[in-house]
Order: structure tokens, then sequence, then C-alpha cells
């Protein structure tokens, strides 16, 4: 009776959510773009699927086991990358270079920076990135169909017509999780009501995006050109599971209001001034750099204390 | 209307239902008494007695030593055994009086007054005598609390009703049975600040209390029940003033600087002891709870009684237990014993059958900012326990870590299952002592 044993500090008892709780509830959010992508792309996009999460686990499990390291995969953070990644890519991509892809963010950008929680970029991202600059051809394929053709967002940047509705059902081109901003939503829904992610960065993102497009957009106050803008290309999938990326995306309340806005003016200036039609997957990803310099200068102002650190 | 609150805290299982329906029973001690002379911050009390005198009930036998100090009183009629070391309940060990309990427990006789009679100073001197010290755990003397600097400064009393910590129950049917003395302890407290408001914040998961208390304090102008959101730290003394008034301290800033002094509803009733009836704190209400406890219950607890006795009173443990906390869950002490005393800042003795510490795996920080978002303090908990670590002191200070007011809410909301709290308080120890050096 004398000696018990189990002393440590307070507080005694934890939330039940884990970080593997939190990394399956993003799974679950990104359901519903998965299961269009597949039933809209086809078998195709379910090869890929199965490619990226399979290789990425299996890579990040390969790496831990031979560095010596605990094998972490149960904490599901690669399997949400690897789905991520597929989401991000064509369903023609050859699944060769679907694992190149899975072993650029696992293994170059996720753990030779220290694994989870230290990558200084979105890993899946970084990747879809590292394979466009160096697939360019296959990874601007875009079959719909059977028929090759451009996605909607390149069609609007060339100042053609294109169908709002099935943009927003998903119904066209483009990678096999981004075009259904329907089903984004529906994921999306479901992390907020988790609250898995805050609606800061999603609301300000699309927001600077929707107004730097009203005023640089060339069309006025077209509300169609504006739909067709907010609804094509990664814009939605971006804003809601890739700029909320805990690890890459600023924890400071401020930052998170800065990191959005940036977001949404740089993704219009490479949208609507660049050469491509896209521009959101580079806009996160180097935006991803600038949070440790946001998070300086938007610490918070503890309670007690009024602006500058000075008494109340 | 917004309910009054505070921003960030979170919301642990309350388990408050496993001892809220017990009403308090006076348990009577069968083991010796042990006394610490230091149940309060600052000095340890002098001894008064030696071994083999006899005392009484609510004898003084330690005398304050210095401004910030307290008396204590036995709480039993018997003989002094000596003077010895004992563990106390958070794990250090502090010079105690051992007494033999008789069992008869004659009363040594206290001197009653009117409320109408006393002077404010009489007020102060009597609650200094009586050895009262705030009964929330912190156990700063009330005497000291109740002479500000500024006493016209004082705008608001807050009796602390919240009770936030999960399991706690012995405010609650404090003020569900004993209603009137609380009210009585407040005038006499408000008496001594004619300028100032009385609250009595409590939580709104404590309907009964919030209705019982708006009854009995009806007619009193100068006295208001303010309900609160349940929410962890709603207690807190930073968190309870922002609710109730508004206004924000800081770490360097004591509550009178913002015109507030808040009591713990048990100090409240012990000042009312103290100054009407004339008794010393010599008892206070426990609650023995938690899922392994065979009889939860609520009891009024002579001070110095074994934290064993209270078990077994309690009718000892129903199922194995894997851990016993001093207090609640979430600020709580893990103790290695139970052959430690009940002291003047006891509230519970929690028996639970989990630990959900040692259940924790831990990995790395996710950066989810959830411990940002529960802070009270606002500062960012995941970068302290980072510098913490490190052990870098001037950058912990000024990301704010002297703010942290150890809640545990981080630790608590952490999916990655860091001892950020932990951390952080062995920071701020170290700087606290690195400051008494200098």
């Amino acid at each position: 009776m004398s000696e018990l044993l189990n002393v440590s500090s307070s507080p005694h008892v934890r939330h039940k959510d884990t970080t593997a709780s939190i990394m399956r509830d993003v799974i679950i959010g990104l359901l519903p773009a998965t299961v269009f992508g597949i039933w809209n792309f086809g078998l195709d996009a379910a090869m890929v699927v199965i490619t990226a999460v399979v290789s990425c686990v299996a890579l990040e499990a390969m790496y831990q086991h031979f560095m010596h390291k605990k094998v972490t995969i149960c904490d599901l953070s690669a399997a949400v990358t690897g789905l991520l990644l597929a989401l991000n890519l064509p369903s023609t991509i050859p699944l060769g270079m679907v694992i190149i892809g899975s072993f650029f963010a696992i293994i170059v950008v996720k753990q030779l920076f220290g694994g989870l929680g230290q990558n200084f970029m979105n890993p899946a991202l970084a990747a879809r990135c590292f394979l466009l600059i160096s697939f360019a051809g296959r990874m601007t394929a875009f079959t719909y169909d059977g028929i090759t053709g451009a996605t909607p967002l390149a069609l609007v940047k060339a100042g053609e017509n294109v169908d709002v509705l099935s943009m927003f059902l998903g119904t066209t081109a483009g990678t096999i999780g981004e075009t259904s901003t329907l089903a984004i939503l529906i994921g999306a829904a479901y992390l907020l009501y988790r609250r898995v992610i805050k609606i800061t960065i999603p609301a300000c993102y699309i927001g600077s995006f929707a107004v730097f497009v009203l005023i640089f957009g060339g069309h006025g106050l077209d509300f169609t050109y504006l739909a067709a803008q907010l609804c094509g290309g990664g814009l939605m999938l971006g804003a809601f599971f890739m700029a909320t990326d805990y690890v890459t995306s600023p924890a400071t309340p401020k930052g998170k209001v800065i990191f959005g806005i940036l977001l949404g003016c740089l993704t219009g200036l490479f949208r609507l001034f660049g050469n491509s039609a896209e521009g959101v997957s580079y806009a996160i990803i180097f935006c991803n750099l600038l949070v440790p310099i946001i998070e300086k200068y938007t610490y918070p102002t503890p309670f007690g204390y009024k602006k500058g650190g000075k008494n109340k | 209307m917004a309910k009054l609150t505070f921003k960030g805290g979170v919301h642990p299982y309350d388990g408050k239902d496993i001892s809220r329906e017990k009403a308090i029973v006076e348990l009577v001690p069968e083991g010796d008494i042990v006394i610490p002379l230091s149940q309060h911050i600052g000095a340890g009390a002098v001894p008064l007695v030696k071994k083999g005198d006899r005392v009484l009930v609510g004898q003084l036998i330690g005398e304050a030593n210095g401004f910030i100090s307290a008396n204590v009183h036995s709480s039993v009629s018997g003989t002094v055994k000596g003077m010895e070391k004992r563990r106390l309940a958070n794990g250090t060990k502090a010079d105690c009086i051992i007494i033999e309990n008789d069992g008869l427990y004659e009363e040594t006789e206290y001197e009653k007054k009117a409320f109408g009679d006393l002077t404010d100073e009489e007020i102060r001197e009597r609650v200094k005598q009586a050895g009262v010290v705030g009964m929330g755990g912190a156990g700063f003397p009330t005497n000291v609390k109740l002479t500000p600097k500024n006493p016209e400064s004082i705008e608001y009393i807050i009796v602390n009703g919240a009770e936030c910590e999960p399991y706690l129950t012995s405010d609650y049917r404090r003020m569900l049975e004993e209603p009137e003395k609380l009210k009585e302890g407040l005038l006499v407290v408000l008496k001594l600040f004619p300028t100032a408001k009385g609250y009595i914040a409590i939580e709104d998961n404590k309907p009964e209390a919030i209705k019982i208390m708006t009854e009995t304090v009806k007619g009193c102008d100068r006295i208001e029940v303010k309900p609160v959101k349940t929410k962890y730290p709603q207690g807190g003394e930073r968190a309870l003033i922002y609710a109730t008034t508004g206004r924000q301290i800081n770490s360097t800033m004591l509550p009178a600087d913002a015109g507030c002094i808040v009591h713990n509803v048990d100090t409240v009733v012990s000042i009312y002891n103290a100054v009407i009836e004339g008794k010393p704190l010599i008892k206070r209400i426990v609650t023995v709870t938690g899922e392994a406890v065979a009889e939860p219950q609520n009891f009024y607890v002579r001070i110095g009684t074994s934290y064993e006795e209270l078990l077994k009173k309690a009718g000892g443990l129903k199922k194995e237990a894997a851990k016993y906390i001093s207090g609640g869950p979430m600020m709580g002490f893990a103790m290695m014993s139970l052959d430690v005393p009940v002291t003047k800042g006891t509230s519970s003795l929690l028996v639970l059958d989990k630990d959900a510490v040692k259940e924790a795996e831990e990995g790395p920080c996710i950066r989810c900012g959830r411990c940002a978002d529960a802070c009270p303090g606002r500062v960012m908990p995941a970068k302290l326990s980072t510098l913490a670590v490190r052990g870098n002191k001037e950058a912990f200070v000024k990301f704010g870590g002297m703010e942290c007011c150890e809640c545990g809410c981080c630790s608590f909301i952490c999916p990655a299952k860091k001892p950020l709290t932990q951390n952080i308080k062995s920071m701020r120890k170290q700087i606290l002592e690195d400051r008494k050096k200098k």
C-alpha cells in the first residue's frame, strides 16, 4: 500500500484524439474526392491511388527500418501523403512515375528533413511539382472519356466558354481528385465538423483569390468566369486539404490569415499572368517556405498584455 | 447574452456524477493526526508545543512566522507524540506535529462575535488568528489577501465556485448545504471593502448551486451570482476575473491590480467560521472519488487525517487502482504513498482505474496548434516546450513562458501526447529559482 507506482506530472488525463486519429479523419475527408475520381476516370485512377498510397507507406517503413528508427507508419501520415499525391496526378500517368513521386515526397521532402513534423513543404505537393518539372508531358496530358483534351481551366485561360455546372460536379478532365468541387466540399465539411481543420486558411485563400480575379481578371463582375476560376484546377483541393496541412502552415491565428491571403494573391498571379493555367501547387509550396517568417512576426500577445508586450 | 467565459480552455470528461449527489459526511479520524507546519505559501509556522503536551481541538500549536505565513491549530484533542519530517501529498517533505488522538474531541473555547460589533481590524485579526489560507490549493494566507495596498481600489470580491477541475464536488456540496455561511462569509469580506461588489461565480453545469445561491443572496444588493460557462480552467484566477469583469491580468500582476480579490468557496466559509464563530481552520471538505473507489463520498475532514483513512472510510477500492491523485486530474499531484496528511489545501483524493499518461505514446509534434488554441495564457505551448527542453531560458521568457499558469490544457489536448505542461513547468521552476537567487 505504501509504494504506489505511476507517479507523473499533471495533467493525468488526455484527450482521445491522437496523431493517427487526425490522419484517419483526413483520409475520411479525402474519400469523397477519391471515390468520385475513380468513378470519373475509371480503373486507371484506382491503380494510381493504390500505387501512391502503398509506395509511400512502404518507402517510409523501409527508410525507417534501414535507418534503425522506430517505424511510424501506423500514424497514417504516409498514407495521407500518398493519397494526396495520387489525387494531384492525372489518371493516365505511368505507375513508375507515381513511385518516383512517392520517393521524392517521403524520402527527400519528409524523412531527410527529420520525418513527421519537420518537413518544410507539403510532401505531396512538392512531389507533384517535382513530377511536373521532370515529366511535363505526361503530367499535363489529360484524357477524359477517351478523348485527350485541355482541362476546363486551360479553356478558361484560352478565353473559351466552359460548363460551370459540370466543373462544380467534377465531370471534366483534370487530376484525379481535383475535378469535383462538390466532393471536395463534402470532405472539407467533415474535417471542419470534426475540427481537424479551421476555416481560416481556406476562407482567406479562396476569398483573396476571388478578389484578385475580380480586380485583375479582366472580366469585370462576370460571375460565371469567377465561378469557373474557383471550381477549376486545384484550388479547392489545395485550399482545404493542402494549404491546411499543419506542418507546413502557420500555427498562429494571425499567421493563418496572412498565409491564406498570400496564397490567394500568388495563385491569382500565377494563373492570370503566368504561362500555365494552374498556380495552386506552386503558390502553396512557395508559401510553405515563408511559414517560419510569418510565425515569427505573428507570435500571439499573451493574455493580460497589450500589443507590443507592455503591461496593461 | 453570451455566456461569461475566457478564450481557450478544454472540455475534459468531468466525472462529477460519481460524487455530486453525496451529501457531506463528517469523518471521524481513528489514527494519529499529522499536522504540517507549512500548509501555505510563505514561511512555515513556529511550533508552540513539545512532545508529551496535551492539546485540545482548536488549540494553536504553530504560530505564523512573519507576514506571509499562517497559524496552525490542532484538529483533535490528545497528546503530542513529537515532531517529524513527513511526506506531503505534493511529494515534498515537511516538519509535522504528530498528535495521538484521544478520541474525546475536547474543544477550546471559541469567542463568538456578532457581525455588527466587528471593526475592520478585528476581522483581519480574527482571520489571521484562525490560520485561514486559500483552500483552492495555492494556500496563500487569506489575511494578507484581505490587506491590499489600496483597499479603496478593490471593486470586486469574486467567490470562486466554478470548480472546473473534473471529479471534484466539494465546493458544489458546500454551496448546496451551507449557502448561508457562504453568504455571511462574503458579507464579512465586503465589509472590509465598502465600495466593492461581491460576485459568486459558478459554472453552469451546477444549476442547483446557481439556484440555491441566487435565492440565498436575494435582498443583498451587493452580491450577485454569476453563472459562467463550463470549461476548464474557468476557475483559474485569471480566467475567472476575465469572465466576470472583463479585466485581464498577467503573471506580473496581482488580482488586486485589477481591483479584484478572488476567494475559493471553502475559504469564504472558513472566513465566516473564523470571524463570526471564532473557530480556527481545522476542517475542510474533501471529495474522495474516482472510478476505482467503492463508495465515493464528500467528507468533512479534520486537517491532519491520513489519506489512507479517507480511502478506507470510502469503502476502499472496488477495482485495481492505476493512479492516486491528490486534487483533480488536471492539476493534482500523483502520489506514491497514501501515508500523507490532509492539509488546508486538500480538495480531493482521486483514484483512477486507468492511467492515460502511461498509456499515451509520445510522437513528434505535428504543429496542429491545438495547444495554442487551448492555452488560456494565449502563448504557444509547443514552442515553449521545445525551448524548455533545449534549456533556452532567455527565449523561453521572451516567448511568454512565464505566463503559463500550469493548468495542463496543452498536455491534455496534444494529439502527439507530448508532456508540454511538464516541460514548461520545470523550466518555469528553474527560472523562478534563478530569480530568487539574484
